[in-house]
């Protein structure tokens, strides 16, 4: 009554009527896993990473990338990137360049010297690492983050593993591998190098150590019996690509066939390219069956290697004549022989037939099991023996340094466990954040942007970098492409498009919250979210 | 190309309500977490009302412009139902209500006693429903307009009197089965050749401005809004907002639907001054009139028991006749 002329009502008093009494369906906020995250062998959280690259906090992004992965610089150049063959954004234009990011936060951190935080409190705990490859030096990282006191004992005369001596420096220069190695060393990791482990409970109990963890790789060439000749020079890939990181760089001649398909064969045949060597590689089936990554096969033809499919090497002769034979592929897609067979002429014969595992340290351990050259462990990496865990090349698995690190992420999560006496059980899972689940009217349109590739002329005479970084510049760009699948990016969307002001925005970084005391339950946020983070459930009562 | 988008990539662009990456005075009045709220929660609107969204995304961006310096005067219709139940308000803004069809009248005497007042800042605007604009206070407006009263005049425009249970307005599109056009007979829904298309009548009164304006397009609404409610004299923004309830359409898809109208070219986005179409909002990915008229049960009946080709491809005619006269395609892309 007190109310001034013509006023009859309050304002905004329509708050007396609790309109969330009319819903049926309730939204509420979810993450979900996206596909990238779901898809890399080392599980990066490489979602949340572009979110902070995107804002420009660089080293926000790569301080959440190390939380998984201590080798993103390395990763950046020698990562088959399953993330980018899982991304959503495949669907709508092209991949998000995970990888080139993932490169150039990585550069940046070598460039800016950041470093690893060391342990807060230290856990009593020694644990010996075996091999100083990718999947040793993640777990040695993981391992020191937690506390414990970690030693490398190294059987060969530098740190990297098959990352020093397998991949070639025009693939990963070697800069970048001793700096990235450097600042996991500088966490208080102890590296003993040309330490080869006779018997692994031997160094155990000479150590005081109380786990272990075996990552030897696989550094055993393969053989196959090819009639040869006295005189015909045969190599394996393996050494071939070792002796590269010493001073007597291998003989080969100008002539060089390289047989077998995998990664390693081209990784023969185009470092032999880069001595003055004619490549050609000689494979039994086809380039669709061909195990090696599509864009390594591309590379290769690009800087000249030449390869035969559908071909196997007979015998060799003396002064170095060949017999190969043509193959065709049976209906369940196997090479059989034809009966045809031609000559090719080459000074050295590399084979690149895969690699075996030297189980020699592992000799007298009660427990183990080996089955198909490699040893067996159960879900936590723990081998039969109890204390001792494995992973990286020397157990059945892909064998690239993705899954490797992956595999010393994971085993340094059991060991801790182990070691506390806990159960090691990963984080739950969330549901898959699915194409079908995003908006994508939302998202600006924006083309992939490619990483430029070193010069034709250059690639095929040096030993320089084949593929370069991003700009600063075009990696925000891409990382800007990513859709932010399943997690809220803080778009407003839904706090904007509610009709009944049923959405309450938190703040930046805070994210949203609905007041359900007046949402109807229209759906109109869960439509409009751009990402899918937004579920309509029934109500219950 | 497009004044409204631009910023060419962030992620979202323009395109979202907020973006993260854009400075705060670049974001959308919508994406402020001190918005006004100009129509609070607790209104007893349906579930996904265009309406209750269209409102509050307009007279926001007006309080923004003006200061909060705004009255606003609203014709009779669903929004002034649902809003104002006694003794309750939505309001947050000063409001009053008095006929139907005397919005545009009433609001030309807000704006001539502040003047009288010598409280000029204080901008008004009128506000219905397209019954209350396009019919039943179409004189009170178009003396507005031809007096050129200083009144930013919005039509939020759901295409029938949904109030009342959904009967034909002057609004109605062909074909569009109404309480008063059922889908019945040879041809069934609203009739063609009818209806009165507002903004070209308020661009035929040689007004200051005139827009159309969807809620699908939340940036190009408040621009066109901020801009309009700075003009002095009359002006006019019609606002296309999809009625869950009188359109049949699910209540989660009413920006879908309404997008679907502005991309298919059946409600064209553009903005006139003084008569003459100055501005267009270029279509991004143009579809199909079905894309639209599937969405909803007013129009099922061109689809089922059979396609009704030739009623379909005069709707598309209207169309793709708008796409045409207001230029509304611009990139390689939409033309595809």
């Amino acid at each position: 009554m007190d109310k001034p002329f013509a006023i009859t009502l309050d304002p905004g008093s329509s708050l007396a009527n609790r309109t969330g009494s009319w819903r049926t369906m309730r939204p509420v906020y979810v993450d979900r896993l996206p596909p990238c995250n779901n898809a890399c062998p080392a599980g990066e959280n490489i979602q949340q990473w572009l979110y902070h690259a995107e804002g420009g906090d660089y080293q926000a992004a790569w301080r959440q990338l190390v939380q998984d992965n201590p080798l993103p610089a390395i990763m950046g150049r020698v990562c088959y990137h399953p993330c980018e063959t899982a991304c959503n954004r495949a669907q709508l234009d092209e991949a998000v360049g995970i990888n080139s990011v993932e490169r150039f936060l990585g550069d940046e951190a070598l460039k800016r010297h950041w470093k690893f935080d060391s342990p807060k409190q230290e856990s009593g705990k020694r644990v010996l690492v075996v091999g100083a490859g990718p999947s040793g030096l993640s777990a040695a990282y993981h391992l020191r983050r937690v506390g414990h006191a970690v030693a490398i004992y190294e059987a060969g005369p530098l740190a990297g593993g098959m990352m020093r001596f397998g991949i070639p420096t025009y693939r990963l220069p070697r800069d970048v591998l001793d700096a990235e190695v450097r600042r996991i060393l500088d966490m208080g990791v102890e590296l003993q190098l040309d330490r080869k482990v006779a018997n692994v409970l031997d160094d155990m109990r000479a150590g005081g150590f109380d786990a272990a963890f075996l990552a030897v790789g696989a550094h055993i060439a393969k053989r196959a019996y090819i009639p040869a000749g006295e005189a015909a020079r045969m190599l394996d890939a393996v050494s071939v690509l070792r002796s590269m990181e010493g001073e007597d760089k291998p003989m080969l001649g100008r002539r060089v066939v390289v047989y077998g398909g995998g990664n390693t064969a081209l990784d023969v045949a185009r470092t032999a390219k880069r001595m003055g060597a004619e490549p050609i590689i000689v494979y039994r089936r086809t380039r669709e069956k061909m195990p090696a990554h599509d864009f390594e096969v591309e590379e290769a033809l690009a800087e000249g290697v030449l390869i035969k499919w559908l071909s196997t090497i007979r015998n060799v002769e003396d002064g170095g004549t060949m017999t190969v034979e043509k193959m065709k592929l049976d209906e369940k897609g196997f090479p059989q022989p034809t009966g045809e067979v031609e000559t090719l002429e080459a000074d050295s014969l590399v084979l690149a037939l895969g690699q075996d595992v030297d189980l020699s340290l592992l000799d007298g351990v009660p427990g183990l099991k080996i089955k198909d050259g490699t040893v067996q462990v159960a879900p936590n990496m723990m081998t039969g023996h109890a204390g001792i865990f494995a992973g990286g090349d020397m157990v059945p698995s892909e064998r690239t340094v993705t899954v490797a690190v992956g595999h010393g992420k994971k085993a340094a999560r059991n060991i801790d466990a182990w070691l506390r006496g806990r159960e090691g059980a990963a984080p739950e899972k969330h549901a898959a954040a699915t194409y079908e689940r995003l908006n994508t009217w939302y998202y600006s349109d924006a083309p992939k942007t490619v990483r430029p590739l070193l010069d034709l002329a250059r690639r095929t005479s040096t030993f320089e970098e084949v593929q370069k970084g991003l700009t600063e510049f075009n990696a925000q760009f891409e990382a800007r492409r990513c859709l932010s699948c399943g997690n809220c990016f803080e778009c407003d969307n839904c706090y904007g498009v509610c009709p009944d002001n049923a959405v309450i925005k938190l703040g930046p970084g805070l994210r949203f919250q609905f007041n359900y005391d007046y949402c109807k339950g229209c759906g109109m946020c869960a439509a409009e979210c751009p990402c899918g983070a937004i579920d309509m459930v029934p109500e219950t009562t | 190309m497009d004044p409204r988008q631009p910023v060419k990539f962030y992620q979202t662009g323009t395109f979202t309500v907020g973006n993260r990456l854009l400075d705060t005075d670049e974001r959308s009045v919508q994406a402020n977490m001190e918005r006004t709220n100009s129509l609070n929660s607790g209104h007893r609107a349906c579930q996904g009302c265009g309406e209750a969204l269209g409102a509050r995304y307009a007279l926001d961006a007006a309080m923004r412009a003006t200061d909060n310096q705004l009255v606003a005067v609203n014709a009779t219709g669903c929004l002034e139902v649902f809003s104002t139940p006694y003794p309750e308000t939505s309001w947050q803004i000063p409001w009053l209500h008095s006929l139907f069809g005397n919005a545009a009248a009433v609001a030309s005497g807000v704006a001539a006693a502040l003047k009288v007042r010598g409280r000029e800042h204080v901008r008004v605007i009128a506000q219905g429903g397209d019954g209350g604009t396009t019919d039943i206070g179409f004189g009170c407006l178009s003396g507005m307009f031809e007096r050129n009263d200083d009144v930013l005049y919005i039509c939020y425009d759901n295409e029938a009197y949904m109030n009342t249970g959904v009967q034909r307005s002057s609004a109605t599109p062909l074909a569009a089965r109404t309480a008063t056009t059922p889908a019945v007979g040879p041809h069934p829904g609203a009739e063609s050749g009818r209806g009165k298309n507002v903004p070209v009548i308020a661009m035929a009164h040689n007004i200051p401005y005139v827009a159309t304006a969807s809620v699908a397009n939340l940036r190009d609404l408040e621009e066109k809004v901020a801009r309009a409610i700075l003009i002095r004299g009359a002006r006019y923004v019609h606002i296309h907002v999809p009625c869950p309830l009188g359109w049949g359409s699910a209540p989660a898809d009413t920006i879908r639907v309404a997008r679907a109208a502005v991309e298919s070219g059946l409600f064209p986005l553009y903005e006139a001054e003084h008569g003459e179409v100055t501005g267009r909002t270029p279509i991004r990915r143009r579809v199909p009139v079905d894309d639209y008229l599937k969405l909803q049960r007013r129009f099922a009946h061109l689809f089922s028991p059979k396609r009704d080709d030739a009623r379909l491809g005069q709707i598309q005619a209207i169309a793709d006749r708008n796409i045409v006269n207001y230029g509304l395609l611009d990139t390689e892309d939409a033309r595809g």
